[in-house]
């Protein structure tokens, strides 16, 4: 009985193997394709607006393309050897560096103080927290608009303070270090509070048992933030510094809106004109897309190279 | 299970959609069969009362009109698309400050005179038409505005140092470039504190564009370096700017407002335009005491002003010719002017009677209108602007001059605007 059933049984699936019916077929290819369909439009919308640009941009850097030309001639690598030749290209890629220097760095050092403070036990904790958060949620345009104000040569209210303070004003305008503290104000101001909130949900995960051993091991305060707080916050750390690397090597409004007059030089002699400003200016000023497609390119190798040596430097310092 | 299948399928064809239903729809034709005209403007063209007149006296065409706040996006966008191949107005309006790019790409724009209905040679005054002209003679842009140069002057200062103040009296310092630094020079020197003009960029722009021969000669080559007259003016203006004639306010900035308002400086060089400009950001509390004159140093200048065209992307490039042509006819852009402000670019509207009759109060009672169409009638010719004119002017010397305001040395500043132009001209 046994050995009939089994038998019909094998002999029905050896028919199927071949040619099972189409209901099975097809619930076997939903089964494999259909979860690929579903995450597919993610990935449809990053080949068209993320990787077929990006392809396209180094394309078309590899043309003398202006904007509206009929026929643009293939040049090869000249963009990129031209570029590599223009000291106005160097110099944006020193004040973006150094813009990102003097806003990074403190930020992130200020950033894991304002943490530590609004971990601590402090009454109305969710204001105080929701606070820093307030720069963030203003219009980037507006902020600038009004740091523009703040640090006009003129009649700007910086100098003004400066002025009773004794200090003789600075040209925030013509001064290339004080364009760049006046940018970097810009950004530290947005951002500090956003990074101390990334920095202070890492810092209540770490567990609590860990102080209350240091504590019993007679650790100081000072001690515990040092040995304990600051190695666990290692990942979140990486995280903050590799975000505002890619964010500050690509600054761009700030400095847009810095200029008085609306242009894209980043100043009269280019004292705070950053790389994408000057991608912006040779593209949309200048017509010339195949030159700010090697820019855009050139500057996308910076930000990995710096961002991976970003990941490595501090991985090594808080271990 | 069936069921679950169509819902893959409905799901991959929703995300290609999502992708590619971006393409321009290149109807021209409406639903009910009219034409459908799309034109392309910025700021205010004062032409929405217009269109409703044309479509009543046509009843075949509806008229789109797409309007972006300001000149940059607009000819931006223009240029973009010029490239892309598509997605331009039937009509686009393009700026006097981006003509010479424009010009440039002359080829992707129709001549007028080969499709557009018949007009009138003199339908404007000569210069407007002169500098929309290509060197074969096509006409690549009916003329709809400009912004004719005047004087504008601060009556109380001038008051204060002892010059003469009333518009007729004024005249002769505003005579030539030289009596206007002369001027200066004894200004600054009565009144401390106050400066002659708002930036040497200004001033310098008005200068440059009544010479004879810019920054191209007529065959396209850069004469920069060797154009006598350019680094003349350039050391005028640098030795005005050292002597502490200049406020170091740049155009449009919020230090310039500022500037307005506090009443940093005597005179402002002024297109038609510029009136409002001073009114809103000097305020009512500085109302009388600026006044406008119609004396330009060396004669007139124009600022601002714009013209449209037809691009060949356009599917009715006919009918939207004779779009464009009715809307740059005398009587309709008097009634724009009346509209907007926008001061005419026809010899017959700058005698009609609603614009000589325009008085502006915050100029005490100044009759703007008969002011500024003296000023107009004044400009002798266009000058010929090549390809990177307008790049040269805006990113190369206006920049170079801010930077001596800025403390560098008018030598240096010059060497690197020379450069500067032979980089943009490449």
């Amino acid at each position: 009985m046994t050995a009939t059933l089994s038998k019909v049984d094998r002999g029905r699936a050896q028919e199927a193997r071949p040619r099972p019916p189409r209901r099975y077929r097809m619930s076997n290819l939903d089964a494999k394709v259909s979860p690929y369909l579903f995450v597919a439009p993610f990935f449809v919308l990053f080949i068209a607006i993320g990787l077929f640009p990006l392809l396209y941009t180094a394309y078309v850097s590899l043309f003398d393309w202006e904007i509206g030309a009929d026929d643009p001639p293939f040049v090869g690598f000249e963009n990129y050897s031209t570029l590599f030749q223009d000291d106005q290209f160097w110099n944006a890629l020193f004040n973006t560096f150094s813009i990102f220097l003097l806003s990074s760095a403190p930020q992130i050092v200020v950033a894991v103080v304002i943490a530590a403070l609004l971990n601590a036990n402090l009454r109305a904790r969710t204001g105080w927290r929701m606070g820093v958060l307030l720069p963030y949620v203003a219009s980037l345009v507006a902020l600038t608009i009004i740091f523009g104000n703040l640090f006009g040569p003129q009649y700007g209210l910086v100098n003004d303070v400066l002025g009773l303070l004794g200090i003789s004003p600075i040209d925030w305008q013509a001064s290339t270090f004080g364009s760049h503290v006046a940018i970097a104000s810009m950004v530290n101001w947005r951002w500090t509070g956003y990074n101390a909130l990334i920095i202070l949900a890492a810092m209540q995960a770490i567990p609590k048992d860990v102080y209350e051993a240091a504590l019993v091991d007679g650790a100081s305060a000072l001690r515990r933030f040092f040995s304990i707080t600051l190695p666990l916050l290692k990942p979140t750390l990486i995280f903050v510094v590799v975000t505002s690397t890619i964010g500050g090597l690509q600054i761009f409004t700030e400095p847009k809106l810095f200029e008085p007059s609306g242009g894209s030089g980043g100043g009269a002699e280019h004292q705070y004109q950053t790389v994408v400003l000057y991608l912006y200016q040779s593209a949309f000023q200048g017509y010339d897309l195949g030159y700010a497609s090697a820019i855009a390119w050139v500057l996308f190798m910076v930000v990995i190279a710096v961002a991976a040596l970003n990941f490595f430097l501090t991985r090594r310092a808080v271990k | 299970m069936r069921h679950r299948w169509i819902s893959v399928l409905i799901c991959a064809a929703v995300s290609a959609a999502a992708t590619t239903a971006c393409g321009t729809g290149g109807a021209s034709q409406t639903a009910d069969g009219k034409t459908e005209l799309t034109i392309a403007t910025f700021n205010e063209f004062g032409y929405e009362e217009l269109f409703k007149e044309y479509e009543a006296a046509h009843s075949d065409v509806k008229i789109t009109q797409r309007k972006t706040g300001q000149g940059q996006p607009h000819h931006q966008n223009l240029f973009t698309k010029l490239g892309a191949g598509s997605g331009l107005a039937d009509i686009e309006g393009v700026e006097e400050g981006y003509l010479s790019q424009f010009m440039s790409k002359a080829g992707q724009f129709n001549d007028l005179k080969e499709i557009g209905p018949k007009v009138e040679d003199d339908r404007w005054l000569k210069w407007k038409t002169e500098a929309v002209t290509t060197k074969d003679g096509k006409l690549m842009g009916y003329g709809t505005d400009i912004g004719p140069l005047a004087m504008c002057y601060r009556k109380d200062l001038f008051e204060k140092a002892g010059l003469p103040s009333d518009p007729e009296g004024v005249k002769a310092l505003f005579a030539s470039w030289d009596s206007y630094f002369a001027a200066g020079d004894q200004f600054i020197a009565k009144v401390p504190g106050v400066a002659w003009f708002d930036s040497a960029a200004q001033v310098y722009n008005a200068m440059h564009n009544q010479l004879e021969t810019g920054y191209y000669d007529k065959s396209d080559k850069l004469v920069v370096d060797t154009n006598a007259a350019i680094k003349a003016n350039w050391t005028t203006v640098t030795a005005a700017v050292a002597k502490g004639q200049s406020a170091r306010l740049g155009a449009f900035s919020n230090e310039w407002n500022t500037g307005f308002k506090l009443g940093k400086f005597a005179t402002k060089t002024c297109p038609s335009w510029m009136l409002g400009v001073v009114e809103s950001q000097a305020g009512p509390e500085n109302k009388g005491l600026w006044a406008v004159t119609d004396a330009f140093p060396n004669g007139g200048g124009n600022w601002g002003g714009s013209y449209l065209t037809v691009p060949k992307q356009s599917k009715n490039a006919k009918k939207a010719a004779e779009l464009a042509a009715w809307l740059t006819a005398p009587e309709q852009q008097i009634k724009a002017f009346k509209a907007k402000g926008t001061f005419p670019s026809q010899t017959k509207a700058l005698d009609a009677p609603e614009l000589l009759e325009q008085a502006n109060a915050y100029f005490g009672d100044v009759k703007a209108g008969a002011l500024f169409a003296t000023q107009a009638k004044k400009i002798k010719a266009a000058q010929y602007k090549g390809p990177a004119d307008g790049q040269i002017q805006e990113t190369v010397f206006s920049p170079a001059l801010l930077s001596v305001e800025q403390g560098k040395s008018a030598d240096e500043a010059w060497k690197a605007a020379v450069e500067g132009a032979q980089k943009a001209a490449k």
